[in-house]
């Protein structure tokens, strides 16, 4: 019976596990979030009361960006950055490391498996 | 680490001069500058930069979409043209 912000659904969990749940929302801004809403971090999902659901809810909604909005903005980040013609843009668009990492070796994650 | 805003953006003083000089005299030409750790600064949008790359000046028309990169952000340095393909 949670249903926030989008699809998620983590029931039997504590709160703040549960929130990590959306994308956008790690540890530490569950933990804010909790607190801005005067709920308990123990308290298991399923337990929640309807007012405390939908004050959750109202915050994430009002005050940040998660799901879609920032899997949006993130694109839009690095179409950007690929537009502008800077370094890395250049490196988005070839698929290889961004923030100066070595390519000699490894790099796999953003070139992948390379065939025989 | 990010820079102290406090100090605000850095920009080579004599990169600066070149600049403010066109826009008081209303011109538009490409400025040949080699310094590439020179931060954009609003006031070089629709300019032209011509940014050493160590071997030559690549020019680069500045849009308001690059304010806060530095310039060498645009310049490649490095040639790559893939590896040979083996059998």
């Amino acid at each position: 019976m949670a249903h926030i912000a989008g699809v998620d659904i983590p029931k039997k969990k504590r709160v703040v596990i549960g929130l990590t749940y959306i994308f956008g929302i790690g540890k530490s801004l569950s933990q804010e979030i909790l607190k801005k809403a005067n709920v308990d971090e123990n308290t298991k999902v399923q337990d929640l009361t309807d007012e405390e659901e939908k004050m959750l809810r109202a915050i994430i909604q009002d005050d940040y960006e998660v799901e879609g909005d920032l899997r949006t903005k993130r694109t839009l980040d690095i179409k950007r950055l690929m537009e502008i013609g800077c370094y890395r843009g250049i490196r988005h668009k070839k698929g290889m490391p961004v923030r100066g990492q070595r390519t000699h070796t490894n790099a796999k994650t953003r070139r992948g498996r390379k065939k025989k | 680490m990010a820079r102290s805003i406090k100090k605000g953006p850095f920009v080579d003083a004599h990169l600066e001069k070149k600049v403010d000089e066109m826009i008081k005299q209303n011109k538009k030409e490409v400025i040949k500058t080699w310094s590439r750790r020179s931060t954009v600064l609003p006031k070089f949008v629709e300019h032209t930069f011509a940014v050493h790359n160590g071997r030559k000046f690549i020019p680069i028309y500045i849009t308001e979409d690059m304010v806060g990169h530095k310039l060498g952000e645009f310049s490649p340095t490095r040639t790559y043209r893939g590896h040979k393909v083996s059998k």
